[in-house]
């Protein structure tokens, strides 16, 4: 099946778009000339230029977690391929997945310490689900296939593939994207029945459930998200999500209990604590999840549905291990859980609901309100309320923004929501707006930002103002790098080591320097004002609101700490030091 | 830790370059032991290679260790050949000896005992080959030390399973 020679260039992008793909975001140098040359003579790809590799990699997981696509990435050799280690690793943390084309010196030079030559394959193993070095013109269309089917399939994830400069200019077959029988990677997706009859078999007994869901749900599919709800509403059970799962189930539905998790919510935690049966969806018993292992929810029975079987029992050992895809999982259950009725304990499950109300009657997520200050908890309700009924994308920076922005912005549909949960990357959430736009030119995109993470990434304001993406910078400006200085605070001794930016840009003439609009808002009466106005222009916005310094976010369990010993507020701290134990503990 | 228990996997992998690298970057990256690795292709015409890898920990350990090998895309099929019932372990040793006189004889006495042959002699050493266990190739070693034990070459060991079936 193979058509008329073409250049190993014409190869790559002509793959490219035979898989679908619409934009690349990419950054050229010498060892992709032969690429970008082939890319000036065409029409179906889109380049994006950003402004650092970093920013094409975070772009591409926006775009990608927006929608459900493969984000596609090209960077040069060298430093381009090393500038895109920190994306890489996130979208490999994140299960997002990436194909990052990165170019390469001419195979006869590689290992002769050559111009811009760097070990990318060696560099991005550990970082990647896999990589590729194609030394072949010849095996350059199958590797290509083979790069999308591993990145989407299975629990998805980033793939490079390492081209040498000769390699593109060689002259070879193409191969179309046939079916692909891979040799030896073939996930499995549907789970064994008998597991989906003792799930069915658990959940009708149990007497005080929760369902703990997460970012796998979300990577499964929209119908994925869509089933679950189905399955929870059915069942009357309560329902919480990681970080990572935002979206999953909605949140404005009764049986939502909020986020679990270090800086989630009381009733979630408590409920995560005390329930006995934990049905994890797609979610990985993360340590900002579990807390304290050891007292980790000790008198629940463990149900794990996850596409990767090295997640189970890896930190938690679970009691019902159901390996498959999520969305199929779901499917199953429904369909058994409906042929079955089974009846459930309704007086243990009202109880369960009495003691759940309780927990939530304390409110945890009230912060003092007041109009001397911007309180960035305030600031981010006003958000939610005046954007409610729009179509709403939320990015994020890492902090204490970022945990807020989980706390207090409620979404009712996946993929709505990007944020970097397992590496935790500052400078995520600009580069990753900017994917989301371009993938939704006519939907509101926020990325909420700290002042400090905005900074790391900010050149590719540059890269929204090109392409008149106008993405909503949010910067919760509280001077400091405010999760930082939280732990300087509650445990080490109030000494602020290095967390407070003494310089900061202003940012209103920064957005204006990049030929954005920069708004202001100093005082809690003008928040309003400045979210109408950058709501009402169309172009990109920085916002600096201008926030209490001091306030720290809760609730907060400290690491080591269990579920049930969790910080409410300020006045917490002081009775529950942070264990020895949990100080070494990030 | 005390339920720590040792375990002979065997991988197949597809014989690419890197999937050794892959293997080893899990095993230093995730923190596993190895205790040995072997190497070499076994299926030339389907260009498959198998690992066995010898390594220790406790059940959940071990159990995320096989996990996560067969995760690795080059991948075909981990095997606990431990878990999966007899077996059969073979190490294969290059022992080098020096020394004259009665230690001399000595250490071949010991070699004939051990079934290890002779393959290299000069008037002052020998290099002794031996196949066995582990354990068996330890011991030779040990009773070689006073008799003038210069250098030792091992490859690790290889496994398969005893009966009819492949893995
Ligand atoms: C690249 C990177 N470096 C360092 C950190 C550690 N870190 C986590 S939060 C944080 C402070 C963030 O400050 P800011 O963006 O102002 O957010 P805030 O917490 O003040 O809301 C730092 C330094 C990180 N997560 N990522
Ligand atoms: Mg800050």
């Amino acid at each position: 099946m193979s058509t008329e020679p073409m250049s190993g260039a014409e190869i790559i992008l002509k793959a490219l778009v035979d898989q679908g793909v619409e934009v690349i975001f990419g950054y050229p140098g010498g060892a992709v000339l032969p690429i970008y040359d082939a890319l000036f003579k065409q029409n179906a790809l889109r380049h994006i230029l950003v402004r650092q590799e970093g920013g094409a990699v975070h772009s591409a997981e926006g775009y990608a977690r927006s929608t459900g696509k493969v984000g596609v990435v090209l960077v040069t050799s060298g430093p381009g391929a090393t500038n895109a280690v920190t994306g890489l690793t996130d979208a490999l943390m994140d299960s997002v997945p990436i194909v990052c084309l990165t170019g390469q010196v001419p195979t006869h030079l590689i290992g002769n310490d050559a111009f811009q030559e760097a070990d990318t394959t060696g560099i991005t193993r550990p970082c990647t689900k896999h990589n590729y070095l194609v030394k072949h013109v010849n095996d350059l269309a199958r590797v290509l296939h083979e790069a999308f089917y591993v990145a989407k399939s299975g629990r998805p994830g980033p793939v490079v593939v390492d081209l040498p400069k000769d390699v593109q200019f060689a002259t070879g077959p193409y191969t179309p994207p046939a079916e692909i029988q891979h040799r030896s990677y073939k996930p499995q997706t549907k789970a064994d029945s008998r597991r989906i009859e003792q799930m069915v078999e658990l959940m009708a007994k149990a007497k005080r459930p929760l369902f703990y869901c997460g970012g796998g749900v979300v990577n499964s599919g929209p119908e994925a998200a869509q089933r679950l709800t189905e399955l929870v509403r059915l069942t009357g059970y309560p329902c919480t999500l990681t970080l990572m799962g935002l979206g999953a189930f909605p949140a404005s539905d009764p049986l939502f209990l909020g986020m679990v998790g270090m800086h989630g919510t009381y009733e979630a935690n408590l409920a995560m604590h005390d329930c006995d049966l934990m049905i994890n969806v797609g979610a990985r018993f993360d340590d900002r999840v579990t807390g304290k292992l050891a007292a980790f929810s000790p008198g629940s029975k463990k149900i794990h549905v996850d596409i990767d079987p090295s997640s189970i029992n890896k930190n938690v050992r679970v009691d019902l291990a159901v390996v498959g895809d999520c969305s199929s999982v779901l499917a199953d259950l429904l369909k058994a859980w409906k042929a079955k009725k089974p009846k459930v304990d309704e007086r243990a499950i009202a109880q369960w609901w009495k003691q759940i109300d309780g927990w939530r009657k304390r409110n945890c997520l009230a912060y003092e309100k007041t109009d001397k200050v911007i309180k960035p908890q305030y600031a981010l309700e006003r958000l939610y309320a005046l954007t409610r009924g729009r179509e709403l994308f939320v990015t994020t920076e890492v902090g204490q923004h970022q945990m807020w922005a989980a706390q207090f912005l409620k979404f009712e549909k996946p993929n709505h929501w990007m944020t970097s949960g397992g590496l935790g990357t500052m400078g995520y959430g600009l580069p990753a707006a900017i994917g989301v736009q371009l993938a939704h030119p006519e939907a509101l995109v926020v990325d909420v930002a700290g002042e400090a993470s905005i900074l790391m990434n900010i050149q590719e304001m540059s890269t929204a103002v090109q392409y008149r993406l106008p993405v909503k910078i949010f910067i919760l400006n509280n001077q400091w790098m405010g999760m930082v200085r939280q732990w300087q605070e509650l445990i080490h001794g109030g000494r602020y080591s290095e967390s407070y930016t003494a310089s900061l840009p202003d940012f209103v003439k920064l957005a204006e320097a990049f030929g954005a609009v920069g708004l202001r808002a100093s005082q809690a009466g003008e928040v309003d004002d400045v979210i109408r106005e950058m709501i009402k222009v169309d172009r990109p916005v920085i916002v600096d609101v201008c926030v209490d310094q001091t306030e720290n976010c809760f609730p907060m369990i400290p690491s080591g700490a269990a579920h049930n010993e969790m910080l409410l507020g300020p006045a917490d701290k002081a009775e529950k030091p942070t264990s020895e134990e949990g100080m070494v503990l990030v | 830790m005390s339920d720590s228990k040792r375990h002979t996997i065997a991988v197949l992998v597809d014989n690419e370059p890197g999937v050794l690298a892959r293997v080893i970057g899990l095993f230093s990256g995730r923190g596993y032991n190895i205790e040995s690795l072997t190497v070499a292709e076994v299926d030339a015409a389907a260009r498959q290679s198998r690992i066995t890898i010898v390594t220790s920990g406790t059940p959940m350990v071990i159990e995320q260790i096989k996990a996560q090998l067969d995760r690795l895309v080059p991948v075909h099929r981990v095997s606990d050949l431990t878990m999966v019932g007899p077996h059969v372990e073979r190490e294969l040793a290059l022992i080098k000896v020096r020394g004259t006189g009665e230690k001399r004889v000595e250490s071949l006495r010991i070699a004939d005992i051990f079934r290890a042959r002779a393959i290299d002699s000069t008037i002052d050493s020998f290099v002794f080959e031996m196949t066995g266990s582990p354990d068996k190739i330890n011991a030779f070693i040990k009773l070689m030390e006073p008799l003038g034990l210069i250098e030792v070459s091992r490859t690790g060991v290889v496994a398969i399973a005893r009966g009819s079936q492949p893995i």
